[in-house]
């Protein structure tokens, strides 16, 4: 397999007035045209891990990595005007709750216009059917009503799928997914994964999934990565998951709830200081 | 059968949309009632209605055998606590946590406060060092927990919970459910448990209603939902839904 994207002894810190935040610690993994969930807690850097990885983390942090490559390009030298050219072009982000970050003055189908135009030569006319043909294949039944109205018009599940459109239309080769269907209902989030098992198939793209929903990531992905604070503690295939050996991935495991499952209380994770080493 | 809460054809309209078309259902007093459904079902409304914060416009609310109207008084705001969804916006960021337990105290004039902030912290396990913090000192969790001593500390005998873990972590779930079902049983709290999550609602619930629409599609207990044995093709499809994913070729 073709390796898309090679991290190297990532690290993303933050310094505070009480010390340094080290957000991530020295991970290292590869992507090929896969789909690779990244799973933890709300702290552990999973999501950090995406943002360094899209050029979008905040510019007081400190990144440093043996290397972090894109299809040869060394993303962490790469000058400001290499990157924006990559954003939202080659590589793509989906991110956790539509209601929040998507432009709220503008209409859905201009914002999707919007990343098409800046990342290719297009006609305004055809910049508008490509938006809308996008719509229609995120299964958004009436494309053009929806291409006029503004976020707010619309519900979770509708806006979700319409940053997925305006993610996709570029046609990006690795698609970062921070929780992208957490804030879905769970029937809602089952589409939503569809959609995304379907473009992955269809376009070969790369996909990293990031969520704290364990199970949900065992079910969808190929490939499992457990993050504790700022580490990778385990690496296994999702198929594997059962025999997960590291405690804390047993853990999270272990501690949802399950239909037809009564366990009282439910197990709670111990967590060790040695872990977090 | 002592009844708790009893509802009776509740309707809540916001001007003409009609959130609840006629509900009735009966919570025996100790029990633990689960309100499942997608957004917009109408089964946040449901308990806000009890709590006196949606427009009724039609049925009736009995608690503890006595018929509420339009106007909660203090009695009925003792019996009955909510715990809200979002733990970062139902605290007050200004109001360190001892101010925010102090408050029902207060308004409730009771005499021992001192003993009984303490106690509260105690009982959700936060122990007294967090007692001066602000919310924002506060992991998602912690906050959880201080909403739960803060509707426990006037000593209700309904806590109306609504998608009380939904925005946590699931080893924080864990705990947070873990300690809901202690203070139940160690005070004999009658739960109505509002969630999306069918899974939570099984682990937490005797009985169950799905709702839909506004509407009630149907009522099942754990038991029943456990062993599969459900006749609404609704309910069904959310119990496939909170499997996981499944690769259609």
């Amino acid at each position: 397999m073709s390796t898309m994207l090679a991290v190297e002894n990532l690290s993303v810190s933050f310094p505070t007035r009480t010390g340094m935040i080290e957000a991530v610690r020295g991970i290292s993994f590869s992507l090929g045209r896969e789909r690779l969930g990244i799973v933890g807690e709300s702290g552990s850097g999973k999501s950090q891990t995406g943002r360094a990885i899209m050029g979008l983390t905040p510019p007081n942090a400190l990144i440093s990595a043996d290397s972090l490559e894109f299809d040869g390009i060394d993303l962490l030298n790469a000058p400001p005007q290499l990157r924006r050219d990559l954003r939202g072009n080659r590589i793509a982000m989906i991110l956790q709750d539509p209601k929040y970050s998507l432009n709220p003055v503008m209409s859905i189908g201009r914002q999707i216009v919007e990343t098409l135009r800046t990342h290719g030569n297009v006609g305004k006319a055809e910049a508008r059917d490509r938006a809308l043909a996008m719509l229609e294949a995120v299964q958004i039944r009436d494309a053009r009503r929806v291409y006029d109205l503004y976020p707010h018009e619309v519900s979770g599940g509708m806006g979700q799928r319409a940053m997925i459109a305006m993610m996709l239309i570029a046609g990006p080769e690795l698609l970062i997914a921070d929780e992208p269907t957490s804030a879905l209902d769970v029937t809602v989030q089952l589409d939503i994964l569809g959609i995304l098992d379907r473009l992955v198939r269809e376009r070969g793209m790369g996909l990293i999934f990031i969520s704290h929903d364990l199970r949900l990531v065992s079910s969808f992905c190929d490939r499992v990565i457990v993050m504790y604070a700022g580490r990778i503690v385990e690496e296994l295939p999702a198929t594997e998951l059962a025999n997960a050996e590291h405690p804390y991935t047993r853990g999270l495991l272990n501690c949802m709830p399950e239909i037809g499952v009564g366990r009282h209380p439910l197990p709670v994770l111990d967590r060790r200081p040695e872990w977090a080493l | 059968m002592n009844s708790a809460l009893s509802i009776d054809r509740l309707e809540v309209a916001y001007d003409h949309f009609r959130a609840l078309k006629g509900v009735s259902l009966d919570v025996a007093a100790g029990e633990s009632f689960g309100l499942v459904g997608e957004s917009g079902s109408g089964k946040s409304t449901l308990l806000r209605a009890v709590a006196g914060l949606a427009p009724v416009s039609g049925g009736t609310i009995i608690v503890n055998g006595e018929k509420l109207g339009d106007r909660r008084d203090k009695a009925f705001y003792r019996e009955v606590q909510m715990v809200f969804q979002d733990p970062y916006g139902s605290l007050h960021p200004r109001q360190t946590v001892d101010r925010l337990l102090l408050e029902p105290l207060v308004i409730h004039g009771f005499k021992d406060i001192e003993p009984r902030i303490i106690r509260a912290l105690d009982e959700v396990g936060l122990g007294s060092g967090f007692r001066f913090r602000y919310s924002h000192q506060l992991s998602g969790g912690q906050r959880q927990r201080v909403a739960i001593a803060r509707a426990l500390i006037l000593e209700p005998s309904i806590l109306l919970l609504d998608e009380p873990t939904s925005a946590l972590d699931a080893s924080v779930q864990a705990e947070v459910l873990n300690l809901l079902e202690q203070v139940r049983r160690d005070r004999r709290l009658t739960f109505v448990m509002v969630s999306h999550d069918l899974a939570v609602i099984t682990h937490m619930c005797d009985r169950l209603m799905v709702m839909q629409d506004g509407e009630e599609v149907e009522r099942l207990s754990a038991p029943d939902l456990s062993a599969r044995r459900v006749t609404k093709d609704y309910t069904r499809n959310l119990l496939v839904a909170s499997e996981g994913f499944r690769r259609t070729a």
